[in-house]
């Protein structure tokens, strides 16, 4: 092994650069992207774990009315709680590679219309019993059922047919799906004894640690489960997840020592924390994106031109700047970056460009009455300042943007999705085809910018059965443009995770897939003494 | 019947029905806020299907009518039902948060009224000089700022500065009773600072009220030493005015802290009401709602039992 790629490999462990790029620049290095993921793997195990302690996780974002069913879950900390006690089928590890988990194999068909997953044999559940190729059926039917409120239910409904047979569970798709693999390690859908039909909240699985005591929106403190099968995991004798929204607070707890790991670090704040050195911040350059989205069917939105305009008019190298504190990168309207694979990075970046947006709202032939964009604090962090910054660069351009401040209460159910022009933010998925069906194909329930484009359609269920990647990045290339250059989507930056960890936390390795090493910091971080 | 037990029954019947005028405002009020239960939970996530679902499954479909006697009759027989967000027992979780609410208020409440009471008697000695101008001052001080600057600014001093406490007071079984003590110093020490001038103030402006009294100017005459005067003449004749704002900060330590709670992450009753107002959650906002309001019914009649039990005049109306 080089010291280039020694380097590189700290480089990437500290976030400095992308997985991608790593991964990319390794491959210059003459080395195979399996072995580049392994490597980075292994510069952040280089330290031998410590066995013991109590590891405590402060995390934004609970609330005394959350539950523990897996289905439901829709913020951090329940994530984070479900994440330590239950395990999904296969884990999306670093580099955006599958990892497998409660499944030990995964196989399709040729055309991708089959897969066939192979459970691995004595995974015991916290309460006896072990995991069953018909748990895993009865665990997804559970999210697929037509009475499911699971945030999953979008994602397995393309399965036509379930089967357990022995220890293999065979899923027979509608249409061909590539992807299908990484689809489920989405984190609704946690393996159930049984499903968890009868009890969804009891919070019990087959993850590393077992819950002891539970206060929603409180604390959580869960205990390593003896019988747990992977020993590379849960080097903890205890975990607890506390639920800490207030930002001062969660901050001063980590720098006095009585957490060892937040979300949500304030970009603002990055700096004053340098200076500590109990305290390291973590960046990890993740698919979470915020956005502005025009319904294309609601006028003035209708007209192409305008949305040039006003996708023109945005100067997002100021927004990642003063939004983000640099914690981020710019977008390029499309809502994939480089944390997703096949992605195309030759498309050019959007710059702000007063002359150019000022010809496209000439052109769109607008009456010159305001734009009102609708915003709530709670949209993104930063939201309100992200948008007047929005409206003072299009009023330099000529375009009578108006900003329209609404309470956060209700904002999900009355402005986004209803508004024609509002802020918003996703997540982000594993795979380009999950984003692109989740809000973009014609028919998905939170088309949010209302666009329908056939041709973009078309592409998309082609290359979700296309098992060519070279043909398939062409065809994600060629949707990546026309949302760009046709679509109601501004997406002027993409979040990084910025969180923070104590200094005698080992283990770390920054996972771009989601929050706090995708929901397995607890799992896999251990205490130095 | 005694005069005071007619009363204090009288305002017990009267309190009944506020309770219950109570549960009727917050539940128009829940429903007036836009968007429903099923809304809040699934938020940005919300599709029609799920949408759908949650409200079969939620009972929102019923007339709002229905909702409110169906609850009205569970509560009556003591049933407070279980949360539509998370389906966790009512009664269950409000039982450990309001143990939590009234442990913060009482050490807070242990420490701030004999605190107030104490500074206002020797503010009172001392009027317009230098120890009442200097409590006083700081008093006031410390009420005017607002509740969460209090909180960072305690957090940055004593857990930065000087680390000796912790940033985050959450409480739960199986801590020791002095663990508990330590976890919730620093909210106590805001509560304290923000409720000591209300009482401090009113405890000095009722002595001084009564010192214009001819008996006063006796027992002075009578060679009592001010000390002595203010506490065995001034004060039992001040007492009334007192306690009902003694009471009324008690009240307020019980139901108004959810800001202090959120900024220390202290699992209490306020925050829990929050978070369930905020997901339109009606059950446990009716429960809450009706807990608070009785806490504060409860408290005031409590106040002036006590202002008329210790005024003779009041207690023998003629």
């Amino acid at each position: 092994m080089s010291n280039e790629l020694n380097h590189l490999a700290a480089l990437a462990t500290k976030g400095r650069i992308s997985r991608r790029e790593f991964v990319g620049r390794a491959g210059a290095l003459g080395m195979s992207t399996a072995m580049a993921g392994s490597l980075l793997a292994t510069a952040a195990r280089a330290a031998d774990p410590v066995k013991g302690g109590v590891l405590r996780a402060g995390v934004q974002g609970g609330q005394s009315t959350d539950s523990l069913d897996p289905a439901l879950a829709a913020s951090d900390v329940p994530y984070m709680i479900n994440m330590t006690w239950g395990e999904t089928l296969v884990d999306v590890g670093l580099g955006g590679a599958l990892e497998m988990r409660v499944a030990e194999e995964v196989s399709s068909n040729a055309d991708a219309t089959q897969w066939m997953f192979k459970i691995r044999k004595g995974i015991e559940y916290h309460d006896g019993g072990t995991i069953s190729a018909e748990d895993v059926v009865a665990t997804l039917k559970r999210h697929t059922d037509d009475a499911s409120q699971s945030g999953a239910q979008g994602i397995v409904k393309g399965i036509a047919d379930m089967k357990a047979e022995g220890d293999m569970v065979t899923l027979t798709l509608n249409a061909a799906n590539a992807d299908l693999p990484f689809l489920m390690a989405d984190y609704h859908l946690l393996i159930q004894k049984a499903g968890g039909v009868a009890n969804p909240t009891s919070g019990i699985g087959s993850g590393g640690y077992m819950i002891v005591e539970h206060e929603a929106g409180v604390r959580t403190a869960m205990e390593r489960f003896a019988n747990y099968w992977d020993s590379s995991r849960c080097h903890a004798d205890s975990v607890e997840v506390l639920s800490i929204n207030d930002n001062t607070a969660r901050t001063a707890a980590i720098q006095a020592g009585q957490i060892h790991m937040m979300t949500r670090v304030d970009p603002k704040i990055v700096e004053l924390l340098a200076g500590n050195t109990d305290v390291v911040i973590e960046r990890a350059a993740g698919p979470g994106h915020y956005v502005f989205i025009m319904r294309c069917d609601a006028a003035p939105f209708d007209n192409n031109d305008l949305r040039m305009a006003l996708k023109m008019s945005v100067n997002r190298a100021e927004l990642v700047e003063k939004i983000l504190g640099g914690m981020g990168s710019p977008g390029n309207d499309f809502p994939i970056n480089g944390a997703y694979p096949l992605f195309d990075d030759s498309i050019p970046q959007r710059e702000y460009d007063a002359a150019m947006a000022a010809e496209f709202y000439k052109k769109s032939g607008h009456d010159g009455s305001p734009i009102v964009l609708q915003v709530a604090p709670s949209a993104f962090p930063g939201a309100v300042e992200a948008a007047q910054l929005f409206q003072a660069s299009a009023n330099a351009a000529g375009i009578p943007l108006a900003v329209k401040l609404e309470p956060d209460d209700g904002y999900w159910s009355n402005v986004w999705n209803v508004a024609p022009f509002c802020a918003s933010y996703w997540g982000g998925r594993p795979v380009q085809d999950q984003m692109y069906s989740t809000a973009y194909l014609s028919t998905a329930d939170w088309n949010d910018t209302a666009f329908k484009d056939a041709k973009f359609d078309e592409l998309m269920v082609a290359a979700r059965g296309e098992l060519d990647q070279a043909k398939r990045k062409g065809m994600y290339s060629e949707m990546a443009n026309i949302l760009r250059d046709t679509g109601g989507l501004i997406c002027p930056m993409f979040n990084d995770w910025v969180e923070g960890r104590r200094a005698e936390v080992g283990g770390w390795i920054p996972n771009p897939a989601g929050t706090l090493m995708n929901g397995r910091a607890l799992s896999m971080c251990w205490l130095n003494a | 019947m005694h005069p005071i037990v007619k009363l204090v029954v009288q305002r017990i019947a009267l309190g009944l029905i506020l309770l219950w005028a109570v549960s009727v405002v917050i539940f128009l009020g829940v429903e007036m806020l836009p968007g429903d239960t099923a809304q809040a939970i699934l938020g940005q996530s919300a599709t029609p299907v799920a949408l759908a679902n949650l409200r079969e499954a939620l009972g929102l479909n019923e007339p709002a009518l229905t909702r409110y006697f169906n609850w009205l009759f569970a509560a009556l027989q003591g049933d407070l039902g279980v949360a539509l967000t998370n389906g966790q027992d009512i009664a269950k979780s409000i039982g450990s948060r309001f143990g939590n609410t009234l442990f913060l208020a009482g050490c807070a409440g242990v420490i701030a009224v004999p605190l107030a009471i104490g500074l206002g008697l020797i503010a009172a000695r001392y009027n317009g000089r230098w120890p009442d101008k200097l409590i006083s001052g700081v008093t006031l001080a410390t009420i005017s700022l607002p509740e969460f600057v209090a909180a960072y600014f305690v957090i940055f001093v004593l857990t930065q500065v000087f680390p000796i406490f912790q940033p985050v007071s959450m409480v739960f079984p199986g801590m020791s009773f002095w663990d508990k003590l330590q976890a919730v110093a620093l909210p106590v020490i805001v509560l304290v600072m923000v409720v000591l001038a209300h009482m401090m103030r009113m405890t000095r402006a009722a002595i001084l009220n009564v010192m214009q009294s001819a008996y006063i100017e006796t027992a002075v005459l009578k060679g009592l030493t001010p000390m002595q005067v203010i506490w065995r003449h001034a004060l039992p004749n001040a007492i009334a005015p007192i306690i009902t704002v003694v009471v009324i900060n008690l009240a307020y330590l019980v139901v108004g802290v959810v800001v202090v709670e959120v900024v220390f992450s202290y699992n209490a009753l306020g925050q829990y009401l929050v978070d369930h107002v905020a997901k339109r959650d009606l059950p446990v906002v009716q429960a809450v709602g009706i807990i608070f309001a009785a806490v504060y019914i409860g408290l005031n009649i409590l106040a002036d039992v006590i202002g008329i039990v210790t005024n003779p005049r009041l207690r023998n109306p003629k």
